[in-house]
């Protein structure tokens, strides 16, 4: 059975869940997978409408992974009616805007009833200090827990209704994020001296650390 | 000994004696699989409470692509679950592919389903035998498939240059075309695989110890496995027909039939089956694929080795790996390498129910239920 | 009845302990290593090795130190420093070469990217399986001096890759050499053929037009310079 399309599900949804700020991202790749962002207060109640939604029934939560993005500044290009040499003309400006940096949740959803899929969906956070919130959907998809522990694990987001957040991967007096995009990792371990210049300048250092603390 | 992983906690009420038990099985565990860790609380030996720990062979394998160039990351995706490299390479590459349009010559597609079919027989051999090994049938079983495991080897050796860590797939096709005379060598090893099949069903399939043990253990019914993301031969025991070969139709699977199994119970046993009957399967795909295999090239001329940059956009791609659902969610921003590269390992997702198979049985069913799940902890862990 | 699975289970087991010793369709599959040696398959591979063509293995590498291996390692285990001057390759280009050319045995994990996105034919991989040493850290950083092998033992570990390999190097070596005689000849016309049109302003010179008397004296040059590329 054939998947109703981004823009169909988006409309039912509202429908269904009212008050829910539901945006469609587009995705350029040739495989077209469009994805829904849903905003962090109304994510459960969409996501349980797309779960028991009789035409949809995504019953499988297949992926859920985070996504970082720094702050970043993105240039378009726009274009713009402008008067050039006194006629109006169609002219590509390049736009720039800051975009504050967020994290994300991405949900991938498929059906095993109907064997369709994948909607995607995505929650959003305001912004990447901490603490960063997203409402969990363990309670919907048991598939969920491990990977939504993974996502606090390795990004910090924190899964609002989560049953168990604790770390998963990372140890438990483990205390950054290291799937984070501005992640520096600890100079605290030793190198191997290996061939290259700035490697073994690094194992030196250490080397000599520990004699002194020896 | 004072490990404070063996203490004793205080007796819980209920009115009876006795008290309950903290055990760390693991890392360093035979049954485990590998470091993986269960803390399990025993009454007796009776299994109350268990949770996995993870994380021992971690080494954030989504970073380390994330600071690679696609192709780099191709032989890192061979350690994920070292057993099944070339279903690994294949995921990764299908996803790439999808992320960036490219197209399969007919020969890598006939390839790839040749090299992913033997893997997925060589997995099941395997996981047979060290569900056996871990049922206390200690070496026979394990030997006798690993002597078998050795032919595959062979063939993968032979093709790909490593018998584990393979490297082959390439985006848009595969590395190298098929040596001189390996299509006869694989067709002798396809025709006599079913020989030690038979030989292992009636070693052990009709074994009333291994009935005795395996029925009614580890039962997992339908509803619970869906809503656990449960994938594979795993989900299949359970009755649900959920096979990406026939879902998703990827590749050139819808070419030749061939039968999904399902089993009923959902227990131990049934999980055992679904791999002896799943390697039947997959060897009848193997047989005519490997005589209607094209001559043609092996690559994309179109796809380039270096300089890979797709253009910005996502995709997320899967397929049924021995294991279940392995998936790769790949973000692009345009630069060589991806932005966001995400596995979704089917082992880890398979252990979310773990502790409700586990719940009110003892210990020894414990350990085999946790082998029948078939876990490996390089794709665990990542 | 029950126990008749595990009966016929054992007779299994027993029917493969005796076929080991008697029967040709249960051979022993494991061999007395190190005694026994099984031949390693044509496509193994295990460590790279830099291919040189001359006697002299520094001389003949093919390697030209473009460091595109060391960019594509995904494990990031190769060491190249550039040389400053240049030598003659294998087609009578200039070239560079490694002056240190290191690959870190221990962080090496046999993935051969290296040999494929090499262009140079330079680098390949060599079925050579015992690779321990003693010293952790000296013996396991593998110099060029250790890497290089000749091109004939390409040929002997992977005959049919190294004729695809020698092939296309023919082709490489004869392009080159065709181009090179093409400039010369191209060079040697166009020099005939302004040697002629001077003369021809030269007769012309004494009726009138000046303006093409000019015209031989660029040529000159060139002519001089396609001289040393042919010899």
């Amino acid at each position: 059975m054939p998947l109703e399309t981004i823009e169909q599900i988006l409309a039912r949804a509202e429908a269904a869940v009212p008050g829910a700020q539901l945006t469609i991202v587009k995705n350029d790749s040739p495989c077209a997978q469009h994805s829904l962002a849903v905003d962090v207060e109304h994510a459960y109640a969409v996501a349980q409408f797309l779960r028991d939604d009789p035409q949809l029934r995504l019953d499988y939560c297949s992926n859920v992974t985070g996504v970082d993005y720094l702050d970043a500044e993105l240039s378009e290009k726009v274009k713009v009616k402008k008067l050039v040499d006194g006629v109006e003309k169609e002219v590509e400006e390049v736009k720039k805007t800051q975009r504050a940096g967020y994290l994300e949740a991405v949900y991938h959803l498929y059906s095993m009833a109907l064997k369709h899929g994948p909607v995607i969906l995505r929650q959003r956070t305001p912004g990447r200090a901490d603490p960063v919130r997203v409402t969990s959907l363990t309670p919907l998809w048991r598939s969920a827990e491990f990977q939504e522990r993974e996502v606090f694990d390795l990004y910090g987001v924190l899964f609002d209704g989560h049953p168990d957040l604790r770390r998963i991967l990372m140890w438990d007096g483990f205390k950054d994020y290291p799937m984070r995009k501005d992640y520096v990792e600890p100079d605290d371990y030793e190198y191997e001296p290996t061939p290259h210049d700035e490697v073994l300048a690094r194992a030196k250092a250490h080397q000599a650390a520990r004699e002194v603390g020896a | 000994m004072d490990a404070p992983a063996n203490r004793t906690v205080q007796s819980v009420g209920q009115g009876r004696e006795g008290e309950l038990l903290e055990v760390a099985m693991g890392p360093q565990h035979p049954s485990t699989h590998g470091v993986f860790r269960m803390d399990v609380v025993l009454d007796g030996e009776t299994v109350v409470k268990l949770k996995p720990v993870f994380g021992y062979l971690h080494r954030n394998h989504e970073k380390i692509a994330e600071n690679t160039s696609y192709l780099g990351s191709m032989p890192y995706t061979d350690r994920l679950d070292y057993f099944c490299s070339l279903s690994n390479n294949w995921a990764y590459a299908l996803s790439v592919e999808k992320l960036a349009g490219l197209q399969v010559p007919e020969r890598a597609e006939y390839i790839r389903l040749i090299t992913a079919e033997l893997t997925r027989v060589l997995n099941h051999t395997c996981l047979v035998g060290f569900l056996l090994q871990d049922m206390g049938a200690l070496g026979t079983p394990l030997m006798y498939a690993f002597r078998e495991r050795e032919k595959i080897l062979d063939l993968i050796e032979s093709l790909t240059g490593a018998r584990m860590m393979c490297n082959y797939m390439r985006f848009g096709g595969c590395r190298c075309d098929l040596p001189a005379g390996w299509l006869d060598e694989a067709k002798k090893v396809v025709a006599e695989y079913p020989r030690f099949l038979d030989e292992f069903d009636k070693l052990l399939s009709g074994n009333e110890i291994l009935m005795a043990r395996t029925q009614g253990v580890g039962k997992l019914s339908a509803e619970l496995a869906i809503s656990a993301g449960i994938t594979g031969p795993m989900l299949r025991a359970s009755g649900v027909d959920y096979d990406l070969r026939k879902v998703d139709n990827y590749g050139i699977y819808s070419r030749y039939p061939f039968r999904v199994p399902l089993g009923d119970h959902g227990d131990v046993y049934d999980r055992y089956m679904i791999r002896m009957l799943e390697m039947r399967e997959s060897l009848k795909l193997l047989e005519p694929a490997l005589n209607d295999i094209p001559d043609g090239p092996v690559v994309d001329p179109k796809a380039k080795l270096r300089g890979f940059r797709p253009k910005p956009g996502e995709a997320y791609g899967r397929i049924e790996s021995p294991k279940g659902e392995l998936g790769f969610h790949l973000i692009s921003d345009g630069s060589p390498n991806p932005y966001r590269y995400r596995v979704r390992p089917p082992s880890l997702i398979n252990l979310t129910i773990l502790e409700d198979m586990c719940l009110g049985q003892t210990i020894a069913d414990a350990v085999i239920t946790l082998g029948s799940v078939d876990i490996v902890l390089g794709e665990v862990d990542r | 009845m029950l126990g008749t699975g595990i009966l016929k289970g054992m007779a299994v087991t027993a029917k493969n302990f005796v076929g080991s010793y008697h029967d040709s369709e249960h051979p022993l599959t494991t061999s007395e290593y190190p005694e026994q040696r099984i031949a390693p398959k044509e496509n193994a591979r295990q460590f790279p090795f830099l291919v040189h063509d001359t006697e002299d293995a520094m001389k003949g590498l093919r390697c030209v130190a473009c460091q595109i291996c060391e960019k594509e390692c995904p494990p990031q285990c190769i060491y190249i420093v550039k040389s400053k001057d240049k030598r003659a390759d294998y087609k009578g280009q200039m070239q560079l070469y490694p002056v240190t050319f290191d690959i870190d045995l221990s962080v090496c994990m046999s993935c051969q990217i290296c040999v494929e996105v090499c262009p140079f034919e330079a680098i390949k991989m060599d079925t050579e399986f015992e690779l321990s040493n003693t010293d952790r850290f000296g013996g396991l950083l593998v110099n060029k001096h250790q890497l290089a092998k000749p091109n004939e033992h390409y040929r002997k570990i992977h005959p049919t890759e190294a004729a695809v390999s020698d092939a296309s190097l023919a082709v490489e070596v004869a392009k080159a050499q065709a181009k090179a005689k093409a400039d010369v000849e191209a060079k040697a016309k166009a020099a005939a053929e302004a040697k002629a049109k001077a003369e021809a302003a030269a007769a012309a010179g004494p009726i009138g037009t000046a303006p093409t008397a000019p015209a031989p004296k660029p040529t000159a040059p060139a002519a001089a310079s396609a001289a040393p590329p042919a010899a």
